[in-house]
C-alpha cells in the first residue's frame, strides 16, 4: 500500500529533485574545507610537527576557494545551495553574495597570513593544546557567518567561532589571559543569547527564518509586527559582537592577553563579523527600521571611534594601544551603517577589506617588535630604528594606513565615508571620521617616536639585535602588499565593494536565487 | 497558554538579569544558565503552542489534515539548549580555574588583565 502512495506525492512541491551541480559545492568549500581540515587536524594533535604545514595548505586551499566562488558571484550574482534538498525556505539555505563573499575572501587571507605567522609564535605546548584545529574550525565558523542565508544558521556559526576563540584566547592558561578570557567569554555568550532571543521574536513574527524569505516578506508584516524593536535588538546584540560603544568593554580587556598572532587574527577578523550581521539585518532586511534607528546609529558610530581612539592615546602597553584602535575602526565601519546611502555603505565595506587587513598586520607588527626589542611596554621599547631599518618601514606604512593617509588603503574609503556623509546633511559625523584620523595618527604616531625613533636608553644592545625576523618581515609584506594596492589603485576594490553595497541595498537579486520565479507563489 | 507562558519567561529574564547584574562570576554564569532558559522558551511560545496534535502527516495525504503542533520551534530549542549547555560547561570549568588560579570570584578584585593604577606612556623623549 505504502509503494503506491510514495509514487502519487509530487515532490517536486518540498524538494529540489535535479542534483546539485559539481561548481554549485563551491558555496560550501569556505566552510567545509577549514572544517575537515579542522576535524583532522583535531585526531592528530599531539603530531605537533606537520600541523602547521596541513593548516597552511588547508587555508591556502579554503583561500582558492573563496576566490572561485567569489569570481562565480561577480559573473553571475548570487550562488545559492539549500541543505537537504529541501526546497527554500525549509532547507537552511546557503547563500553567497559579493558582500558574504568578498569579506570572507579578505578573513581567509588574513587567516593564512597568521597562521604563516604562528610557525614562529606557537610553539609545541601551544600546538599540543590544540591551536591550529581552533584556527580552522574558528575560520569555518567565520566564513560560515558570512555565507549562511538562513538566520538561526547564523547564529550556530556565531557560536561555532566563539567557543574556538574561546579555545585560542586561553591557550597558554597564563594569569592575565584566565583573567582577560572569563570577561571575553561571559560578554560574549550574553552578546550571542541576545542575538538568539531576537531571532526568536522574529520567527515568531515571520514565521520563517530564511532571510530571502523574511526579506520578501518584511513589507506585508510590516503594519502589524514591532520590527523596529526587532532590528533595536539585533543592533544591541550584533553591536556587542562587534565592540560598539557603549557595549565594547570585554574587547580591551581580553585582546591584549592571548599570544600575538591570536590577537592579530581576532583584531582582523571577528569584530567585522559582527559588523558584516549588523549590515546583512539593518540594511537588507529592515531598511525603513534602520533608518529610524540611524540617528542612534550615527551616535554609537561617533562614540565608538572618538572614545575608542581616546582610549588608544592613554595607553602604555602597545597590544592595547592597538585594542582601542580595533573598536575606533568599528565606529568608522558603523558610520556608513548610519548614513545608509549607496556610498556610505561601500565606505564601509571598503573599509571593512582595509581594517581585517590593517588590524591583522598591526598586531603582528607588535609581535615582530616584541621580538626585536623585547617588550611591548612604550616605557622600554625604544632604538629600533637604529637595529633593524626595515621594521620602521613597515611600522611607517601601516600607521599611516591605519589613520587614513596615503599611500595605503585607508584613505579612500574615508574619502568615501566622507562625502556620504556631507551628500547625506550629516556633517558633523564626517567630522567625528576626520578628527578620529588625526587622534589615530597622534596615537601611533606617539608609538613610532617612542619605540622607533627614541633612542635606547641603557645603550646595551639588544638581546636579538643580530637576528633578523625575517618570517615576520614575510608576513607582514604579505599583508601590506594588497593594502598597497587598494591604495594606490583603490577602482576595482571601490567597484567591488559598491556592488556588494548594492546588493544589500536592493535585495531582489538575492531573493530571486533563493526563490527563483514559479518556484513558490 | 501563551499568556502564561509570557508571564513565565517575563520572570526568568527579570530573574537572569538580575543575577547577571552581580559582581561575582558564579552568579552572573546562574544568571546566563536561567537567560538560556528564558531565551528557549521564548522561541517555544514564538512557534504558537498547539497541544496533542502531533505534526505527522497520513500515509495517504500530501500535507496534514489540520492544524498540527509547529516542530520547527522543538529543533531550534535542541539547538539552543546543547550549544548554550556546551558554553555553560566550558565558562564552569574557566570560572573555576581562574578561582583557582586569582583567588577571587569578584570581578572588581579581577584586575590581573588590566591592573590599577597603570603607568602612562611617557610624554616627551
Amino acid at each position: 500500500m505504502a509503494v503506491g502512495a510514495t509514487e502519487a506525492i509530487d515532490l517536486s512541491r518540498a524538494m529540489v529533485l535535479a542534483p546539485t551541480g559539481a561548481a554549485d559545492w563551491l558555496v560550501v568549500a569556505p566552510v567545509v574545507i577549514p572544517l575537515l581540515v579542522g576535524a583532522v587536524l583535531l585526531m592528530f594533535r599531539h603530531e605537533t610537527k606537520p600541523q602547521a604545514g596541513v593548516a597552511l595548505a588547508g587555508l591556502a586551499a579554503t583561500l582558492v576557494g573563496n576566490m572561485l566562488l567569489l569570481a562565480r558571484i561577480l559573473d553571475e550574482g548570487p550562488v545559492v545551495m539549500t541543505m537537504g534538498r529541501w526546497l527554500p525556505p525549509f532547507g537552511i539555505s546557503f547563500t553567497a553574495d559579493i558582500l558574504g563573499a568578498s569579506l570572507s575572501l579578505v578573513a581567509t587571507l588574513v587567516a593564512l597570513v597568521c597562521a604563516f605567522y604562528s610557525t614562529t609564535d606557537i610553539g609545541t605546548i601551544g600546538r599540543r593544546y590544540g591551536f591550529y584545529p581552533f584556527l580552522m574550525l574558528m575560520m569555518a565558523g567565520v566564513s560560515g557567518s558570512f555565507l549562511t542565508g538562513d538566520i538561526f544558521n547564523l547564529y550556530v556559526w556565531f557560536e561555532v567561532f566563539l567557543i574556538s576563540s574561546f579555545g585560542l584566547l586561553v591557550l597558554g592558561s597564563e594569569h592575565r589571559q584566565l583573567d582577560g578570557t572569563t570577561k571575553y567569554a561571559i560578554l560574549n555568550l550574553i552578546g550571542t543569547t541576545f542575538f538568539l532571543t531576537a531571532t526568536a521574536l522574529l520567527y515568531g513574527v515571520f514565521g520563517t527564518l530564511n532571510m530571502a524569505d523574511i526579506a520578501r516578506k518584511a513589507d506585508s508584516v510590516r503594519e502589524a509586527a514591532p520590527l523596529t524593536t526587532l532590528a533595536m535588538f539585533f543592533l544591541l546584540a550584533f553591536g556587542m559582537k562587534a565592540a560598539a560603544f557603549p557595549v565594547n568593554f570585554w574587547l580591551p580587556a581580553s585582546y591584549h592577553t592571548p599570544r600575538i598572532v591570536t590577537a592579530a587574527l581576532f583584531g582582523g577578523v571577528l569584530t567585522k563579523v559582527g559588523v558584516y550581521a549588523l549590515l546583512r539585518t539593518l540594511v537588507m532586511l529592515f531598511p525603513p527600521e534602520r533608518a529610524i534607528l540611524s540617528g542612534v546609529i550615527a551616535w554609537v558610530a561617533a562614540g565608538t571611534m572618538v572614545i575608542g581612539i581616546m582610549g588608544a592615546l592613554s595607553q602604555t602597553d602597545l597590544r592595547r594601544v592597538l585594542g582601542f584602535v580595533v573598536i575606533s575602526s568599528v565606529g568608522i565601519m558603523l558610520a556608513g551603517l548610519a548614513l545608509g546611502s549607496a556610498e556610505g555603505l561601500a565606505g564601509s565595506i571598503f573599509y571593512a577589506f582595509h581594517s581585517m587587513i590593517v588590524m591583522a598586520a598591526l598586531y603582528l607588527l607588535a609581535g615582530v617588535m616584541n621580538g626585536i626589542g623585547g617588550s611591548y611596554s612604550l616605557r622600554t621599547l625604544s632604538g629600533l630604528y637604529s637595529a633593524h631599518p626595515m621594521i620602521a618601514a613597515f611600522a611607517l606604512l601601516l600607521m599611516l594606513s591605519a589613520a587614513g593617509l596615503p599611500p595605503a588603503s585607508g584613505l579612500w574609503p574615508k574619502v568615501m565615508l566622507v562625502r556620504a556623509s556631507l551628500d547625506v546633511g550629516q556633517p558633523w559625523l564626517a567630522l567625528a571620521v576626520l578628527a578620529t584620523g588625526f587622534l589615530t595618527t597622534l596615537a601611533l604616531g606617539r608609538v613610532f617616536i617612542l619605540a622607533i625613533w627614541r633612542e635606547r636608553a641603557d645603550a646595551a644592545p639588544m638581546a636579538a639585535a643580530s637576528t633578523t625576523p625575517l618570517l615576520g618581515y614575510l608576513a607582514l609584506a604579505a599583508l601590506a602588499l594588497p593594502m598597497l594596492f587598494m591604495g594606490v589603485y583603490p577602482q576595482p576594490v571601490i567597484e567591488l565593494a559598491e556592488r556588494a553595497a548594492a546588493g544589500i541595498l536592493d535585495a531582489s537579486a538575492y531573493i530571486d536565487t533563493v526563490f527563483p520565479e514559479g518556484a513558490r507563489p | 497558554m501563551e499568556a502564561i507562558l509570557a508571564v513565565v519567561v517575563g520572570i526568568f529574564f527579570a530573574v537572569a538579569i538580575y543575577l547577571m547584574l552581580s559582581r561575582h562570576i558564579i552568579r552572573i554564569l546562574l544568571g546566563i544558565t536561567i537567560f538560556g532558559n528564558a531565551v528557549n522558551l521564548t522561541i517555544f511560545t514564538m512557534g504558537r503552542v498547539v497541544r496533542e496534535v502531533p505534526p505527522i502527516i497520513p500515509v495517504d495525504l500530501d500535507v496534514p489534515a489540520g492544524v498540527t503542533a509547529n516542530p520547527l520551534p522543538q529543533a531550534l530549542i535542541l539547538t539552543a539548549i546543547v550549544i548554550s549547555f556546551s558554553f555553560f560547561a566550558f565558562l564552569l570549568v574557566l570560572a573555576f580555574r581562574t578561582y583557582q588560579e586569582l583567588g577571587t570570584d569578584d570581578t572588581d578584585g579581577m584586575r590581573v588583565a588590566e591592573p590599577e593604577g597603570e603607568e602612562l606612556p611617557p610624554l616627551g623623549y
